[in-house]
Parts: C-alpha cells; structure tokens; sequence
C-alpha cells in the first residue's frame, strides 16, 4: 500500500475504522492478556494503547491483519517485554498476582492468550472487595476500553472523580492482592452474581439515563450486551448468564418504541409493538427457555422470563397476566426485594384490579424501603386515577416528579399531572 | 504469601454485660481459630487482645487525654497478624474470626522494606 496519492485519505479512513473497531471488540482480550505480562494493569493499559497507536501506522503499511486481536496482543506484549527490560523500576514491587501453573507460555512471544483472561479480567474488576460503583468503574475503563472521561459523563460526575475512583480501585488491588483468576467453584455462583449485577448495572444505567437529553444512553446499552455476550461464550454452561443476556436483549428489544417522535416517553400500553425488535426478541427468548431448563432458576432468569412474557404478548390487554404474577412470585421467593414487589403490585392490578394493588403498594411504601423511589409514587398515581381519585392521584405524581431528573420520564409525569388536575377541576 | 492485620472491632458493652461466661466463650473460640487458621493454609504471625478503651490514653500534638482517639459503638479490642496467598485467602480466615459483639476488619500490611 503505497502513501500519497487520492486513494491514500481513503485508505487512512479504512484503517482508522478498522482500528476503532478492533478497539471495541479486542480491546479486553489484549490488555487481559498483556496484564499476564506486565503484572500491573496500569503497566498493561499502556502497553495496550501503544498498540493500537502502533497498529494505525503499520496496519495502513501492512494492510490490516486477519486476526487483529492476535496483532495487537503480539504488539502489545513486545512493549510489555521492551519496557520491563528497559526499566527495572517497572516491575511493580507488588505483581499482580498470576496463578503460577495457569500459563506456562505466558512469556512466549505472539503465544495466543487463553481465552480465560477476560474472565480474570472481568472477575478481577469485580471483586466484592471493591465497591460497587468501583467496579462498574473499573469494568468499564479495563474490559470496555472506555476512557475514564466518557464513564465519568455516564455516571454524571466529574472527570477527576470518576479518576480518582479507578485510581483507587487498582491501588486496591494491588496493595490488598486482589488475586487475577477466575474464582473456584465453591466462590463462583456469589463472585459470578455480583459480575452479572455490573453488567446489569451497567445496562439500566443506559436504559433510562439518569440524566442528559435522551432517555436512552444507546452506548452502554450496548456496552452491556456484549458484555453479557462475552460472558455467554466464555461460560456457556452458566444458566444465569444465559438468562441476563436474554434479559438485555428482550428489554433491549423494545428501545425504538419507548419514547414518540419528539422523544416523550411511551408506557408498555402505548408503544407500537409492530416496531419492536423480532430478531432480538427470539433470540433473547430461546435465552430464556434455556435460562429456565434444569434447576431452580436464579433471578435474571425469572427476571429474563418475566420480560418475554411482555415480548411475546400480541397486545397489551391479551398479556398472560396470571402467569406474570406466578413467575413474580417465583422471584420474589429468592428475591425478596421491594422493587419486585412494587412491579408485582402493578400485575395484580391486571389480575385483581386497582384496589388489591393499591393495598399491596400501601404495606411496601409503609416499611420505608423504597422512600426516594420514582417510581413507587408513580405506580400509585396511575392506580389511583384508574380509579377515578383524581385529587390524590395528582399529589402522588407531584411526588413521583419530584424524584426524577431523566427528562423525558419528567415530561411524561407532567403531563400526567396536568390531565389529572384538568379531571379534579383545577 | 502476604502479610494482613485482622482487626476484631467489637461492641465492648457485649463482654461487660455478658460476665465472665462470654469472655471464656470467646477465649474458646479464638482458641479454636488459631488451629483453623492453619488448617485453611495460612499462619498466625502475631496478635493480641486489647484491655478496654476505658483504659485507653490519647496523645495528639503532645496534648494527653484520657480516652480512646476516637469514640465509637464498636471498638478495637484486638488483632491479629496473619500470612495468607491472597486477599481471598484472607477473607476466608478472617471470617473464622470470633467477633461475637462485632466485626473484623482485614487490612494488608504495607511492604516499607523498600527493594
């Protein structure tokens, strides 16, 4: 590939989207493996972004790799190796600890990394030593490759929190000898549930964005399914992996028709259904069976389950209520948390009508748990108007706006509030 | 292998109102701890018991009081050193800890040997 000339800019536009997208996919599976190197993450996060430098220049030579993860790990390990020869001081005084017999090629030039390091990674950043918000933080810098700018305008706080959070985090780990493996059997269900809660985590922060224009941060969503994606290959025998990526997928499904034309919020009742993902939905529901199969199922499952119901209902009116409630009451068993309660309240309404929901929401809001919780006075309002108490509806959807930033889940409670206060005569 | 400090934070009232039967009770426990810790793979290096914190003396800036540095519902009332591979490993003996009236906090030593 010759430089200059007209084809010259188009092919610079050719390498730099083949590298981004080499980013988005391999980034992960080269800094797993290149930590196995450096021993320090920082050390490996460098070494890494100076591949991917490297690779703009030598790929627009060379002509893009077959195998681009393959390149830039080699890359990314000589720089490791380089660097560690050069500069003594490098080698951390405290290495991340490696398993020693887990690879015996660990040093061997352009050796293929064993799938596995993502998983050390990803189970690393997600070590319940370190704080929830830590380790989403952290899975998102080290595993998605994002930078530590664009978690910080996810998460709404400065850049120099949101630094200062990560920074923190890989002192942790280094200091405590938070060990990079995968977690022994007797550790796993806990350690692999508290990764399947940052995915999660990291998806309904997408979903329904806690602030900024739009209701949905389209790029965690997707950050999030592919996380559960990988997951699903590494540990295709994990049923509850099986049920989160059914679970992102199927509410995943629905994005196009959540919101109007002018960006308004849409209810369940309202959205167009011919408009909702098919092929994402299938998917995610072949997902679900097999989340189901075999054993007590675990909460993204159900969870996973509860939203194929949903998925697969014609029409609003012709959705398998009684079998909501049955599987509500299944999670609710294992789970026994007030926002699954609160959802159950909004199915026996269907089941049983406003009222029965109405006392069900009474007991949860009467022990406190859910206090600052939109969607609690949200889902009372709605019953209330169904039933016709206008004045108290209003006050219960004043108190839902009062709660909330994301602004179209504003916009709509407004208008809410104002058809309510139109029918109470004000 | 690692160095950590398990650090037994406890509610002091617990002893003084349990009488001498929760001090020996305890006394039994951490006796017991001590042959688990080695069945678990790692080893005691060091530890103590603390006596109360009414009995404790703070100095800051060459001023002495009387009294525990800070006051808390739970104090420090004893520690151990332990040896473990990692902090898994850690948790996993800190967890056999005795703290009946309280918790265990595991904090790793810091290597100052400087090379």
């Amino acid at each position: 590939m010759g430089s200059g000339g007209p084809a010259a800019a188009h092919d610079r536009n050719a390498i730099r989207a083949a590298v981004a997208d080499a980013h988005r996919r391999e980034w992960a599976f080269v800094l797993a493996a290149t930590a196995r190197v450096t021993r320090d993450l920082d050390a490996a996060e460098e070494c890494v972004q100076d591949a991917y430098v490297a690779a703009l220049d030598a790929w627009a030579r060379q002509g893009v790799p077959r195998n681009p993860g393959a390149w830039l790990t080699t890359a990314a390990r000589h720089r490791a190796l380089d660097t560690l020869r050069r500069d003594r001081t490098l080698r951390a005084k405290l290495p991340l600890l490696i398993e020693e017999q887990s690879e015996p090629d660990a040093f061997a030039d352009g050796a293929p990394a064993i799938g596995d390091d993502r998983l050390r990674l990803i189970f690393t950043c997600c070590h319940p030593a370190l704080a929830r918000e830590a380790q989403v933080a952290l899975t998102l810098r080290l595993v998605c490759g994002l930078s530590t700018g664009e978690i910080a305008k996810a998460f709404l706080v400065s850049e120099s929190t949101m630094a200062a959070r990560v920074t923190r985090a890989k002192k942790k780990i280094s200091a405590a000898r938070i060990a990079y493996r995968v977690p022994a059997a007797a550790e796993l269900p806990d350690r692999l549930d508290a990764v399947l809660t940052v995915v999660h985590l990291v998806f309904t922060t997408g979903h329904t964005a806690p602030g900024g224009p739009d209701l949905v941060r389209a790029d965690l969503v997707d950050r999030a399914i592919e996380l559960a994606r990988i997951l699903r290959k590494l540990m295709p025998d994990e049923r509850e992996i099986a049920g989160l990526l059914g679970l992102l997928l199927v509410t995943d499904a629905r994005r196009a028709t959540r919101t109007d034309a002018y960006g308004n919020m849409l209810l369940l009742e309202q959205q167009d259904r011919s408009l909702w993902d098919k092929g994402r939905i299938a998917e995610g529901s072949a997902l679900v069976i097999e989340s189901l199969r075999g054993g007590r199922p675990g909460r993204f499952a159900l969870q996973a389950a509860i939203a194929a119901v949903h998925a697969e209902a014609a029409s609003y009116a012709e959705t398998d209520w009684p079998q909501l409630l049955v599987l509500y009451d299944r999670l609710l068993n294992i789970w026994p948390s007030p926002v699954v309660e609160l959802n159950r309240a909004v199915v026996v309404a269907m089941v049983s009508g406003p009222q029965a929901a109405l006392d069900d929401i009474a007991k949860i809001e009467a022990d406190g748990r859910l206090d600052g919780y939109h969607y609690l006075p949200a889902a009372k309002a709605d019953l209330l108007r169904r039933l016709g108490r206008v004045g108290e509806a209003r006050s219960a959807y004043l108190a839902a706006l009062k709660l909330t930033d994301n602004p179209a889940e504003r916009g709509f409670l407004s208008r809410r509030v104002a058809e309510v206060s139109v029918a109470d005569g004000r | 292998m690692a160095q950590y400090a398990i650090l037994i934070y406890e509610a002091e009232s617990g002893y003084a109102s349990g009488g001498e039967d929760a001090w020996q009770t305890a006394m039994e426990s951490h006796g017991r701890f001590a042959g688990q810790v080695g069945e678990k793979g790692g080893k005691i290096l060091g530890g103590d018991a603390l006596e109360p914190t009414s009995t404790a003396t703070s100095i800051r800036n060459d001023v002495v009081t009387d009294g525990p540095f800070v006051e808390t519902k739970e104090a420090l009332g004893g520690f151990y050193l332990i040896e473990a591979r990692d902090l898994d490993h850690a948790i996993e003996i800190a967890k056999l800890c005795p703290a009946p009236f309280g918790g265990v906090e595991v904090r790793p030593i810091m290597d100052t040997s400087g090379g």
